[in-house]
């Protein structure tokens, strides 16, 4: 009975993510084995050859490219949100609420609207500058759109609220007791930083890395919009497969790969914070 | 004594930060009341662009079409989420059964996106808002099932049991008792999943078809911005970016009264 009143409750749920996330998932690894068809469908013979393929050259430098700009975004996403995270989490109990509410509440609007936001912004007529021009900082517009500063600008607007939320449930976490002995040891802040607070925040900065970097690496809208389409990236190369070029199973190895690395870091990471965990209790 | 300074310091960040995430949104609602002309030089107040954007047909068409799917996809996934949060929420689930809701709310959107277009086209399903509507529910349910379970961290079992000692059955139990104690968490998370939908743009474009009937709100948007910038984006974008945060808020606050 109890058994049976469950099944009919979580059913089509399960069913539900079963037929519309990991079949079409599994679709997606399994087409990754076939050939191309000539007319841009997927001839079911196995092969190796787009794995081998999205290791070649020319498109190693798309991951490279890729893994370089999400790194940079990683890192100073990291820079601002440590920070900011760190702030919120010494301010009183009560306004904490607020202020990780005002970080979110970006996240929950149109992500086309907010990039275009740059596109505003950043573009030789933009506000920035003119401002600069208007101060007499520079005489000719600088070329601030259409360019990696240009992505690298709009994936760290669009992703550091994730890094300050995981930043934050990390440092929160952290009793206060701890930074007051180091200080009263005679540490100065910068040590007490560096010795006590930064060791024991590094899960969240593990968490929030992956996050921000996994979301970069996969994203195509914004190099389109912001970087002019100049640049190729990851995302922009599977989406080319899929919907220009039409070559849906090395589109497919590329996506698995994503995947695969995806996978590789989100382990890394709970290997750290089990690892720390399992230290802690040593201790 | 080093203390306060490096306070002082911190929290000065922290207003940049805040100042970073809403400097380009404020610009954009500034320049929607620009008089006409350029996208980016002020030239004076004015209604102009709010004016226009009614007498266009594609975005309000393609605002339709969203409103629609939106709907569709709330509906289906809230009945659906909550189901899935309630029966999940009786017994400690396994981390397997974890992993797999969690899940939608975790993978890349372009992996997600092209992941179903190559289902659809397998089981060969036309493509059109239909397939949008599936394709939005799928990390709905996700997303529906969390908020949903927010609710039951307080709620009291026994008194389930108590209902049905008194001789009410199992719909009678759930419409007077449960649904009472979880309602704030299912409207919350109605009005979050019908704003993912409503502002989802990748999984909307490659599920949607060639079909003109099918384009989104957001897919339009993208056609407008894609070869840069244009006066009469701001003014849209205003009006969905305050209705996105009025919404949020809602939700936000309904989920949250009843606990007070």
């Amino acid at each position: 009975m109890v058994v049976s009143r469950r099944i009919v409750l979580t059913g089509p749920g399960i069913a539900w993510i079963m037929a519309l996330l990991v079949i079409p998932c599994a679709l997606l690894l399994v087409n990754s084995f076939f050939e191309r068809g000539i007319y841009g469908g997927i001839d079911y013979i196995f092969t190796f050859e787009n794995y081998a393929r999205a290791i070649d050259p020319l498109y190693g430098e798309i991951f490279w490219n890729s893994a370089r700009v999400a790194g940079i975004t990683t890192l100073i996403s990291l820079a601002l949100g440590y920070p900011a995270a760190y702030c919120i989490a010494l301010s009183p109990k009560r306004r904490q609420m607020a202020l990780l509410i005002l970080v979110m509440l970006p996240l929950w609007s149109n992500y086309l609207i907010r990039t275009y936001a740059w596109m505003v912004l950043l573009n030789g007529e933009g506000l920035i500058n003119r401002s600069l021009i208007g101060l007499g900082l520079i005489e000719a517009p600088l070329p601030l759109l259409y360019n990696d500063f240009a992505i690298i600008t709009g994936l760290t607007y669009a992703y550091v609220p994730f890094m300050i939320l995981a930043l934050f449930s990390s440092i929160s976490k952290l009793a206060p007791e701890l930074r007051e002995a180091s200080t009263d040891l005679g540490a100065s802040p910068l040590m007490t930083f560096w010795r006590v607070t930064f060791p024991l925040t590094l899960p969240g900065i593990a968490a929030g890395c992956v996050f921000v970097f996994v979301l970069s690496i996969g994203n195509f809208v914004t190099p389109d919009l912001l970087g002019g389409g100049k640049r190729t990236m990851i995302g922009n190369l599977i989406y080319d497969q899929f919907l220009t070029a039409r070559d849906w199973p090395f589109g497919s190895a590329i996506a698995a790969i994503v995947i695969f690395i995806m996978m590789a870091l989100l382990t890394l990471q709970a290997v750290l914070i089990n690892r720390r965990d399992r230290d802690e209790k040593t201790v | 004594m080093s203390r306060n300074p490096i306070q002082a310091w911190l929290s000065a960040h922290l207003l940049l930060v805040y100042v970073f995430l809403y400097g380009p949104i404020l610009v954009l609602v500034a320049l929607s009341f620009n008089k006409a002309g350029m996208p980016n030089v002020w030239t004076g107040l004015s209604l102009h662009w709010y004016g226009e954007l009614f007498a266009n047909e594609k975005i309000i068409a393609a605002v339709g079409n969203s409103l629609f799917i939106a709907f569709a996809a709330t509906l289906i996934s809230t009945v659906i989420g909550t189901l899935l949060a309630m029966g999940i929420e009786e017994r400690r689930p396994r981390i397997a059964t974890e992993a797999l809701i969690a899940a939608p709310m975790i993978i890349p959107d372009i992996v997600m996106a092209i992941s179903l277009l190559s289902f659809y086209s397998l089981i060969k399903l036309t493509l059109g808002s239909h397939s949008v509507i599936l394709s939005h529910s799928a990390f709905m349910i996700s997303f529906v099932c969390a908020v949903v379970r927010t609710r039951f961290k307080h709620f009291d079992r026994s008194i389930i049991e108590a209902s049905i000692d008194l001789g009410a059955g199992e719909f009678t139990t759930f419409r007077r008792v449960t649904l009472p104690v979880i309602a704030p968490g299912v409207i919350a998370a109605a009005l979050l999943g019908f704003t993912l939908s409503f502002d989802e743009f990748i999984i909307a474009y490659f599920t949607s078809g060639p079909s003109s009937a099918s384009i989104t709100f957001p897919m339009q948007i993208y056609a407008m911005i894609r070869f840069g910038v244009t006066p009469d984006v701001n003014a849209v974008a205003t009006i969905v970016m305050l209705v996105s945060f009025f919404l949020i808020f809602l939700s936000q606050r309904i989920n949250r009264e009843v606990e007070a």
